[in-house]
């Protein structure tokens, strides 16, 4: 009997620390999850699991009850009971009619979550797309490239994996891939789409609610899957315009000498081989563009926050803290080490 | 319509045979060679069953690895690349050298028996297929140990795991492992359909043959029609990755999605190769512990096959995320949806059993409780998946890695060591201890849940799946560190149960030819069976 | 004579863990002393590049050009650089074009990984320009060993296969080995 109790103790107390540690999920501002919804689709989401978890919920505890009642209630026996052979011959009316009334009840039960279903996926495609942002998002190992396109050549730019969108106003995107497929999703405000390489999809959202949401690659791509986040800010159209005037302007000119030669390091070595500035003749489009680093509140695809300190360790080695991803560790002398952190956090 | 009767007459011939001359033709040659060629279904089942469960270990194995390393966040207990190999052989071993294995080697061992005959049909066949199975399990572990394991996923997506980017020979071994087990699956599903069909005991009709060896047979014809599906990717994979052709090559006209579409068309049906099997274990389970027939024979009989109809339409929901046209995906959720039906009705003709029985509460039935308990909550997060909406959320999160390992472990693990328990005294003469039997179901009980159950709460709350660490400032540390405890729970649990089943096999107390009072023939002979299998060939009368 | 099977078992295996180990590995850490040195002082001044060229000698196990030739990943990331970096610009896929062709068995500079490795760094004659400062050291030992494996000279089961793009050669793993003849400029 004592190990019975030792069970009950044990299964209890694991229990408890779950149900604890349901409840810091959440207690963090970390923004990635898809029960808060900041968007219209997160929400038709969002509705759509309370639906089915009631129901299934129902199913569930119908399920065990009838179960429970059937063990409880059913009389003992032992391997010596004869068993009731003539089962076969009876007619067993009442336990017909019961299992053909739980079936039936299931098929409604089905028919019901899927009208949901249908219900939900009839709301998310019928988002009004007028006035849209048009964003072509790459998929690369292990970041994201965002190209904001515009009809006029001139407005278009380029940033990568920290992404502005203006609340209120519907967003589509292109999705493609530069080498394997990678998952757009950015839970709070959307399901997820896949980037598939040589495939094209297209992908819309709005985001209703201000704030920073982080969103995550959630197809398996590699060494660094695990490291490619980015960040989707939601702000007023207004600050959107603002945010999106400034990535359209070139890098500044620096003006210290520190940043002069950080520059001077920058095109020298082998930086620009990969990554482009604009306003400088670093134009490769590898790597991501670094024209307004400094703008940005994450390093390396949400692996750091963007500090001086982190951005040098990042160049000196990124093996570090992305072991596998393409860029290569650079020694550098610590003079120019820090002159090119100083013109990078210029790079507003 | 009934689990076979067995006349009077039959069990009187039911002895322990030591007659050599009677034997020998049966028992085959000794020896080493003997061991190795051996032709008798019973002692390739049992090999078979050891080896599935030793795979079970090592992928356990890899499972805890998996889990302390993502207890904590940010820990550097294990790096991305020996993480990726990792958890690719973890599944890898898991649905090919375990899973789907262990289900047909019950049913070598046991199909024969049930229908009353004395052998199995093609044993030679047989016996190369576990040879291959095993030389195929050997041989992705061995690459494992050698830094050439699978590193992209147990699905092996292109273009990751293709000739540009699947780097080295990791997925060329990966891909050869499926040829050798699917090889070896189509070997064993041929012969236990053959079993069943031409091999029956007379007067056994398909009205009377057992649930287990229906659910058996359904089994088999799928895996006739689904492995040739991804066979044919595996090598195609193989011929892109060492010779150049171009199928999964979207520049030069081939298409990455067509590995996804080929892939799971098979694995699809794959995991009711796993689960049909469960299925058969409970209704035979349920019969002899509730001390009567499952009700609703013919409804139990229809369910598994339309199961087995319906299983070839749900392929595409695991592809919900990626670019197929929203109108295909839609019947495609129906499909996913209406698969429940079958499965519900096979649930509530087995309470209905219980309902109108004498329960005799024992180990096996406990497992089978525990497969009420773990496969209904697994099925409806599966009937939440298939909502196109909502599994945009929780697709490739560790919401599906809760739903997936509920209802295979549900409806698959749970059964099968419920099974064991209640096999074990046919196979090996001996019974197992009953207390020890219960506290180790439910340790696994407890700690199956206390893993598992938090990453629904994960999945929902961000936590994409294979990853190899996640940021501390996410709050998911709490949650992944729960699921490891219970790992440890369960690593525990098994471990109680293998000491069981050893203790059992060496110092057990002798069983005799019924010790549960079983329905079915192979109830009816010694335990464990002669190389003969009957002394008298049992002839089925009754209902 | 168990004893003689089990050893032979056990050099069997401690072979193969041998040989599987350089291809397959994957080594993200650079140890400090392997760390490449960039000289950005060279922004300012025509100075030539001085490199340690101890990485050069494939003799040398330890060396660089011995381990990234036979190891998988190495060469993977060498085609990766060599398009990224528009070697194709003069040099096609091998095939050539404004420069000359690197699939051949014709070596003007001479085939040696140290010999690639000085092209690459300090540039050569009627138009090769110098890209030692452009390129780390790691990188450039991996170009070094592709380069290599265009012409066949990479071992086959760790030269890369087909890109997922547009096939422009032969794959490296199926090329057939071209002996390098050297010729003079």
């Amino acid at each position: 009997m004592t190990h019975r109790r030792s069970i009950r103790t044990l299964g209890a107390g694991l229990w408890s620390c779950v149900i604890y540690g349901a409840t810091q999920v959440r207690a963090a501002p970390f923004n990635q999850d898809a029960i808060a919804a900041a968007g219209p689709q997160a929400a038709h989401i969002a509705h759509l699991w309370n639906v089915m978890l009631a129901v299934c919920l129902a199913v569930f505890i119908g399920v065990m009850v009838a179960l429970a009642i059937a063990i409880i209630r059913a009389p003992q026996g032992n391997s010596a009971t004869p068993p009731d052979s003539d089962a076969l011959a009876r007619e067993e009316r009442p336990a017909s009619r019961a299992v053909v009334l739980a079936v039936l009840a299931s098929t409604a039960g089905l028919a019901l979550v899927f009208l949901a279903s249908v219900h939900a996926e009839r709301a998310l495609a019928g988002m009004d797309r007028t006035g849209a942002l048009h964003i072509t998002l790459t998929g690369h190992q292990y970041w994201w490239e965002a190209q904001y396109d515009d009809p006029a050549p001139a407005q278009v730019f380029i940033t990568a994996n920290e992404l502005h969108v203006p609340v209120g106003r519907p967003v589509i995107f292109t999705l493609l891939s530069d080498d394997v497929i990678h998952s757009f999703w950015v839970p709070n405000v959307h399901g997820k789409k896949d980037l598939i390489p040589g495939h094209s999809a297209t992908f819309d959202l709005r985001v209703d609610q201000p704030g920073t949401y982080r969103g995550q690659c959630a197809e398996f791509c590699g060494y660094q899957h695990a490291h490619m986040a980015l960040l989707v800010v939601a702000e007023a159209p207004d600050e959107f315009d603002r945010w999106a005037q400034r990535q359209r302007q070139p890098a500044a000119e620096p003006a210290a000498p520190d940043t002069k030669r950080g520059r001077d390091v920058f095109l020298a070595s082998t930086c620009a081989m990969c990554h482009a500035v604009s306003g400088t003749t670093a134009s490769a489009r590898k790597a991501p563009d670094l024209t307004h680093l400094a703008s940005r509140s994450t390093l390396a695809a949400g692996t750091l926050p963007n500090k001086p300190e982190n951005l040098a360790r990042w160049i000196e080695d990124p093996q570090r803290y992305k072991p596998g991803v393409n860029m290569p560790p650079h020694a550098l002398p610590p003079q120019d080490a820090q002159a090119l952190v100083a013109w990078l956090g210029t790079l507003q | 319509m009934s689990d076979a009767t067995i006349p009077v007459g039959a069990l009187d011939g039911a002895r322990r045979s030591d007659d050599a001359a009677e034997d020998s033709g049966w028992a085959g040659p000794g020896g080493l060679v003997g061991w190795l060629g051996t032709i008798d279904h019973k002692r390739i089942g049992r090999r078979f069953i050891v080896t599935a469960f030793l795979f079970f270990a090592a992928g356990g194995f890899l499972a805890a690895l998996m889990r302390l390393q993502l207890a904590v966040p940010d820990s550097g207990f294990i790096g991305p690349d020996r993480y990726n190999q990792i958890f690719s052989t973890h599944g890898t071993i898991m649905m090919f050298l375990f899973a789907v294995p262990i289900g047909q080697a019950m049913a070598v061992y046991l199909v024969p028996l049930m229908v009353g005959a004395r052998a199995i049909a093609f044993p030679r066949m047989v016996a190369y297929a576990y040879w291959v199975y095993l030389f195929g399990g050997v041989m992705l572990l061995v690459a494992l140990v050698l830094n050439i394991g699978p590193d992209a996923g147990w699905f092996s997506y292109v273009p990751l795991a293709g000739p540009q980017f699947g780097i080295g020979k990791r997925s060329d071994f990966w891909a050869q492992l499926i040829t050798f087990t699917e090889v070896s699956g189509l070997m064993v599903a041929v012969s236990i359909i053959a079993t069943t069909l031409k091999m029956r005991a007379p007067g056994m009709s398909l009205d009377r043959v057992p649930l287990f060896v229906w659910a058996m047979v359904v089994t088999s014809t799928m895996i006739l029609f689904a492995m040739p599906a991804v066979m044919l990717a595996s090598t195609m994979l193989i011929t892109d990755r060492l010779v150049g052709t171009h199928v999964f090559n979207a520049a030069e006209g081939g298409d990455p999605l067509l590995w996804q579409h080929l892939f799971w068309f098979f694995a699809h049906p794959e995991v009711y190769f796993i689960f049909i099997p469960g299925l058969a274990i409970v209704s035979s389970i349920v019969a002899t512990f509730a001390r009567r027939p499952v009700f609703g024979y013919p409804a139990v009989v229809l369910s598994l096959i339309a199961t087995g109809f319906l299983a070839f339409g749900l392929w595409v929901h695991h592809m919900f995320a990626t670019n197929v046209p929203e109108l295909g995906k839609s019947f495609f959720t129906a499909a996913s949806m209406a698969i429940a039906i079958p499965t519900a009705i096979q649930l509530f003709c087995w309470i209905a059993t219980l309902w109108h029985g004498r329960i005799n509460l024992k180990t096996p039935l406990y497992y089978v409780l525990g497969f009420f308990f773990v496969l209904t909550l697994g099925g409806l997060t599966g009937i939440m998946l298939a909502a196109v909406p909502l599994d945009l959320q929780v697709h490739d999160t560790y919401f599906v890695v809760a739903h997936l390992h509920y209802v295979l472990i549900g409806g698959a693990v749970f059964p099968l060591l419920g099974g064991v328990v209640y096999w074990f005294p046919k196979i090996i003469g001996r019974t197992m201890d009953e207390r020890l039997g219960r506290l180790s179901f439910w340790l696994f009980f407890i700690g199956f849940n206390v893993t598992f159950f938090p990453m629904h709460i994960l999945g929902l709350a961000g936590m994409p799946r294979r990853v190899y660490t996640y940021a501390g400032e996410s709050g998911w540390g709490p949650l992944n560190m729960m699921s490891s405890i219970g790992a440890l729970v369960i690593a525990a649990s098994l471990l109680l149960y293998v000491f069981n089943v050893v203790r059992g096999a060496l110092q057990g107390p002798s069983a005799g030819v019924d010790p549960w009072g079983g329905g079915t023939l192979e109830w009816s002979t010694a335990s464990p069976p002669p190389a003969h299998n009957f002394d008298a060939m049992p002839v089925v009368g009754g209902a | 004579m168990n004893c003689v099977r089990h050893r032979a078992a056990l050099a069997l295996t401690l072979l193969l863990l041998v040989v599987a180990c350089e291809r397959e590995q994957r080594i993200f850490e650079t140890s400090p002393d392997e760390r490449p040195t960039v000289q950005a002082s060279l922004a300012t001044e025509l100075q030539p590049v001085t490199r340690n060229s101890i990485g050069g000698n494939p003799a040398n196990p330890r060396s660089h050009a011995y381990r990234e030739e036979n190891n998988a990943q190495s060469l993977a990331d060498g085609k990766r650089i060599y398009v990224w970096f528009n070697c194709n610009g003069c040099h096609a896929h091998g095939g050539g074009g404004m420069g000359p062709a690197l699939m051949d068995e014709q070596w003007i500079y001479g085939s040696k990984p140290e010999d690639i490795y000085r092209t690459i760094v300090e540039g050569r004659p009627n138009g090769m320009p110098a890209f030692g400062a452009r390129i780390s050291e790691a990188e450039i030992w991996k170009l070094v060993a592709y380069v290599r494996s265009m012409s066949g000279l990479a071992p086959s089961d760790a030269a890369p296969s087909r890109d997922d793009d547009l096939a422009a050669r032969v794959p490296e793993n199926r090329t057939k080995p071209s002996p390098p003849r050297e010729q003079k400029p």
